[in-house]
C-alpha cells in the first residue's frame, strides 16, 4: 500500500461530507432517535429520522468520529431521505456487500456520493467506521416499525 | 544497549508492511515476543507438556517443576516475600477483579469508601463500581492537576476513615504518569485501608520492588512484558490474600470435597481453579529472564531517553497537541489538529508504523481531557530515535495529506 491507496480511502468526496456535512443537526419533529456508538473507538451518531407512512421525509445526525464515519453519515443521510423504508433497507444491505468488497453494479438506485466510499473495504480496520451511520439507521427504522 | 543485538530477538519486528520497514509503536497494547519466549511455548509443547500437580509420571513432573519454577521467577522479579504471593492470572483484568469480587465485596459495606484516580483504564473502574453497587459502598476520585498528575496532599483529603479500598495505576497508559505508590501507601496505610495497584503500564519499564512500595495487591499482565497473552499475575501480601475468597471453583483449587462441603488447597492455588495456564506461565518465565538478562535498569534508562527525544521532536511540531506530564513512562498520546486519530493512525500505517489510535479503555480520561479520543506511540525497549524519526515524518506526511484534501 502507498499513498496512492490512501488515496483510494480517502477520496476528495469523503473529504468534501467530512468537512461540510449535510444534515448535521436534530430534528424537532422527529418520529424515531438512535444513539449509537463504537465502543472499541469511541465514534458516536445520534441519528434523528422522520418517517411517516413508510416513508423517510427527513434525517439529521449528530456525533462524533473520524472522516470516514462522519462523511458516511453525512452520505447516509443524504441518500434515504425521501425513500421509502424498504428501498433505505436495501441500500444499506447494498452498502454491507460494498464494505466486504462486492462490486455493485446493477442496482435500482442512484448510489450517488455513497460509492465514493467503496475503497474503504480495502482498509478493514476502518469498515465499522462507515458502517455505524447505516447500522444507527437499520436500528432506527426496526424501531419505528414496532412503534 | 546494543538495540541492534535486542532487535534481532524479535523476528516480528524485522518485516515490511505497506511496503515500509515497519515500526512498531503500539507495545503498551501489547509488547513483541521475543525468541526465548517463542521457543520456551514451542519447547514446553513439543517436549514437556502434560497436566501440573497431579501426574505422577515424568512429563507431569517436568510441567509441574517448569510452572512452579515460572512462579518462582516472578516472586523474585517483584521481590515478593513467597511465591504464595504470586498468583497466576489470565492478566491485569482478571487479577482485579479477583480482589474486587474475593476480597471487596466480601469486606466492603455501606458507607465504606472505594477511592480512584481520575486516570485510570476500564479494567481499574468497573470492577469496583460493581463491588461498590454490590455493597452499597460508595466510589471517591483523586482529582488530577492540570499536567494529568497529582498531589500527594489530593490523595490526603480523598482518603478518610471511611475508605477501605485505595485503586490506582501506576503507570497511566493514556498520560505515561508515573504515580508515587510508595508514598500513596503509606498514606493509605496510615487510614487503615489497603492499596491496589495496576501495574500493567510499569512492571515492563522499570524495576517493580512490591516490598518496597509497599502495596498491597500488585496486578500485572504478561503480554506487556514480552510474554504470551492469557497469563497475568496477581500479588498480594500474604494475610490478605488468606483472606479473600477463590472467586472460581472447580478442579485443581480444592482440598477436600463432599458432596454438600468442600475446603480450599492453601495459597498459591486456591485460587487457580481449573486446569492453569501452563505455557503462558512458562513463557512469562522466559520473559522475565529475557528482560533481566538485558537489565531492567539499562531498560528503563533507555526507554526514557527515547521518548524525551520523542517528546522533544513532536513538540517542535505545529498543531500537536501532547498529552500528559514532562516525567512520563515510555508513551507519548497526542492529537494532530483537524485530523481525528483513526485517521492520523491510517496514514502511519500506510508507511508502516503502528500506533494506536482511540480511548484506550479510559473514557473517563478521555472527557477529562476533553477529548473523545487521542492516537499514542508507545515505545519498549526495541525502539530507537529513528523509530522516532520515522513517526515524526508520518505525522508531518499526515498533516500535509490532510491540509491537501482539505
Amino acid at each position: 500500500m502507498s499513498f496512492n491507496n490512501l488515496d483510494t480511502l480517502y477520496r476528495q468526496v469523503i473529504m468534501d461530507h467530512y468537512k461540510n456535512p449535510r444534515n448535521r443537526g436534530t430534528l424537532d419533529n422527529d418520529s424515531v432517535t438512535i444513539d449509537m456508538n463504537n465502543p472499541t473507538c469511541g465514534d458516536r451518531i445520534e441519528l434523528h429520522l422522520q418517517i411517516e407512512d413508510g416513508i423517510v421525509n427527513d434525517a439529521k445526525f449528530e456525533g462524533e468520529g473520524c472522516s470516514i464515519s462522519m462523511s458516511s453519515a453525512s452520505m447516509m443521510t443524504q441518500a434515504i431521505k425521501g425513500k421509502k423504508l424498504e428501498d433505505a433497507l436495501k441500500m444499506s444491505a447494498i452498502f454491507s456487500n460494498m464494505m466486504l468488497g462486492e462490486d455493485v453494479e446493477e442496482v435500482d438506485f442512484d448510489l450517488g456520493d455513497i460509492e465514493a466510499l467503496q475503497g474503504v473495504s480495502k482498509f478493514p480496520a476502518r469498515i465499522k467506521c462507515a458502517t455505524l451511520a447505516w447500522k444507527a439507521m437499520e436500528k432506527a427504522v426496526a424501531a419505528d416499525e414496532k412503534e | 544497549m546494543d538495540i541492534r543485538a535486542i532487535r534481532e530477538q524479535f523476528p516480528i519486528l524485522d518485516q515490511e508492511v505497506n511496503g515500509f520497514p515497519l515500526v512498531y509503536l503500539d507495545s503498551a497494547a501489547t509488547s513483541q515476543k521475543p525468541l526465548p519466549v517463542i521457543e520456551a511455548l514451542s519447547n514446553y509443547y513439543r517436549e514437556n507438556n502434560s497436566n501440573v500437580h497431579r501426574g505422577v509420571h515424568t512429563l507431569g513432573t517436568r510441567a509441574t517443576d517448569q510452572y512452579e519454577g515460572a512462579r518462582d521467577k516472578v516472586k523474585h522479579f517483584i521481590n515478593a516475600s513467597s511465591t504464595e504471593e504470586v498468583i497466576f492470572t489470565r492478566g491485569t483484568t482478571t487479577a482485579i477483579n479477583t480482589v474486587a469480587y474475593g476480597y471487596a465485596r466480601h469486606f466492603l459495606k455501606e458507607g465504606d469508601e472505594i477511592v480512584l484516580t481520575e486516570m485510570e483504564h476500564h479494567s481499574n473502574i468497573i470492577p469496583w463500581q460493581q463491588a461498590a453497587k454490590h455493597t452499597g459502598a460508595t466510589l471517591k476520585y483523586i482529582p488530577m492537576e492540570e499536567d494529568g498528575t497529582f498531589s500527594l496532599d489530593s490523595v490526603r483529603s480523598a482518603i478518610t476513615n471511611k475508605t477501605k479500598i485505595v485503586a490506582m495505576t501506576h503507570v497511566s497508559n493514556v498520560l505515561g504518569t508515573i504515580n508515587p505508590i510508595k508514598e500513596v501507601a503509606s498514606i493509605v496505610h496510615e487510614n487503615g485501608a489497603i492499596l491496589v495497584v495496576d501495574g500493567a503500564q510499569a512492571i515492563p519499564h522499570m524495576k517493580v520492588d512490591v516490598q518496597e512500595l509497599d502495596c498491597d495487591f500488585y496486578a500485572f499482565s504478561g503480554h506487556k512484558m514480552c510474554g504470551p497473552t492469557g497469563i497475568g499475575v496477581l500479588y498480594g501480601k500474604k494475610h490478605l490474600l488468606e483472606k479473600t475468597e477463590p472467586v472460581e471453583f472447580g478442579g485443581e483449587m480444592i482440598d477436600f470435597v463432599g458432596l454438600y462441603e468442600s475446603t480450599w488447597k492453601e495459597l498459591p492455588w486456591k485460587f487457580e481453579g481449573g486446569t492453569p495456564i501452563i505455557a503462558g506461565a512458562i513463557g512469562l518465565g522466559a520473559a522475565i529472564d529475557f528482560l533481566e538478562e538485558v537489565g531492567m535498569d539499562q531498560i528503563e534508562a533507555h526507554e526514557k531517553e527515547v521518548v524525551q527525544y520523542a517528546q522533544s521532536k513532536l513538540q517542535e511540531l505545529e498543531g500537536l497537541t501532547i498529552y500528559g506530564p514532562e516525567q512520563r513512562s515510555g508513551l507519548v498520546t497526542f492529537n494532530i489538529e483537524g485530523v481525528h486519530p483513526h485517521d492520523t493512525a491510517t496514514v502511519l500505517d500506510a508507511e508502516g508504523i503502528a500506533v494506536r489510535a482511540g480511548h484506550h479503555c479510559a473514557q473517563p480520561l478521555m472527557k477529562w481531557l476533553n477529548v473523545t479520543a487521542t492516537a499514542r506511540a508507545s515505545f519498549y525497549l526495541y525502539n530507537s530515535k529513528s523509530d522516532v524519526d520515522r513517526l515524526v515524518e508520518g505525522i508531518e506526511r499526515a498533516k500535509g495529506y490532510f491540509g491537501d484534501v482539505f
